[in-house]
């Protein structure tokens, strides 16, 4: 029940697999929702971007920031070219479409997972950091992109055993502050 | 109320608040490129984390066990450019066989 809330209520993969990943390795609800937070930051910036396009009011901007996502937001974005009405259409019928099935496949994976007992056993246990890697490939576009990625993973284990569960994420946070902030000098 | 419940509560209170703001708040507050940049990193910066973490650790303890094998399959699944639930069931499949037979 509290996987099928999470998919409805949150409904921003990153975000949700984090939280999880955070809680279920011993972290705090705290550091887990931190980190599920600044992999949230991204949806209020589709958000800023979407704005104007789908000019929604009241119950309607509730519904439509409640979609804004990476799949519902790159649709619509790709329809530029095609005027504002096929983005604000690409942007409705991906919201929509991924919320339902989204939901749909949670609650089967939940009720999946009772029946399964020991995830090592499935295999599970890798399939987590395998979807992470999936969803950061696509972002590795640049060498500086790959250096910062490397970064990351070698800041968060080193300081594992010397950090509470949830921290050595949330710390590489500082890293992205770092590089992004010297960036602008060029 | 355990922790469990705790994350998914103020996940879901954090994400929407967001998701809302961004609808609400005029671009110009947040295209400085300076917090745009940081905020292109930030997703690099945490996933990439997640996955050292997820595969090398158990609570506090580093090890390299099965995980690390289906970790690897993922990448070379995804440098071939499979796509994403190929990747997912490789690096599964791969990490569960090998705690079989180990």
């Amino acid at each position: 029940m509290q996987t099928s809330l999470l998919s409805l209520l949150t409904f921003s993969g990153a975000s949700q697999f984090a939280v999880i990943g955070v809680i279920g390795a011993g972290g705090s609800a705290f550091s887990g929702i931190t980190t599920a937070t600044l992999l949230g930051f991204r949806n209020g910036l589709y958000g800023m971007r979407m704005a104007p396009i789908l000019k929604v009011r009241a119950i309607k901007r509730i519904v439509a920031a409640h979609i804004t996502i990476d799949e519902s937001t790159g649709v619509s974005l790709s329809q530029e070219s095609r005027g504002t009405d096929a983005m604000r259409a690409g942007f409705w019928f991906t919201g929509f479409g991924v919320f339902i099935f989204w939901n749909l496949f949670t609650l089967a994976g939940a009720f999946g997972a009772q029946a399964m007992g020991n995830p090592a056993a499935w295999g599970l246990d890798a399939a987590v950091p395998a979807a992470f890697l999936g969803l950061v490939w696509p972002r590795l576009v640049t060498t500086t992109d790959r250096v910062i990625a490397l970064s990351a993973v070698a800041l968060a284990i080193a300081l594992t055993p010397i950090a509470p569960a949830g921290l050595p994420v949330i710390a590489t946070a500082g890293l992205a502050i770092v590089v992004g902030l010297r960036q602008r000098s060029e | 109320m355990n922790k469990l419940w705790w994350g998914v509560i103020g996940t879901s209170a954090a994400v929407f608040a967001l998701k809302y703001l961004g609808q609400s708040i005029p671009e110009k507050y947040l295209s400085h490129p300076k917090v745009k940049s940081i905020n292109g990193y930030i997703p690099i910066v945490l996933l990439s984390a997640l996955i050292g973490v997820q595969t090398f650790a158990e609570k506090t303890r580093l090890m390299v066990d099965h995980r690390a094998l289906g970790l690897a399959v993922a990448f070379i699944a995804l440098a071939l450019r499979a796509p994403f639930p190929v990747v997912v069931m490789c690096a599964a499949a791969s990490s569960a066989l090998l705690y079989h037979f180990s």
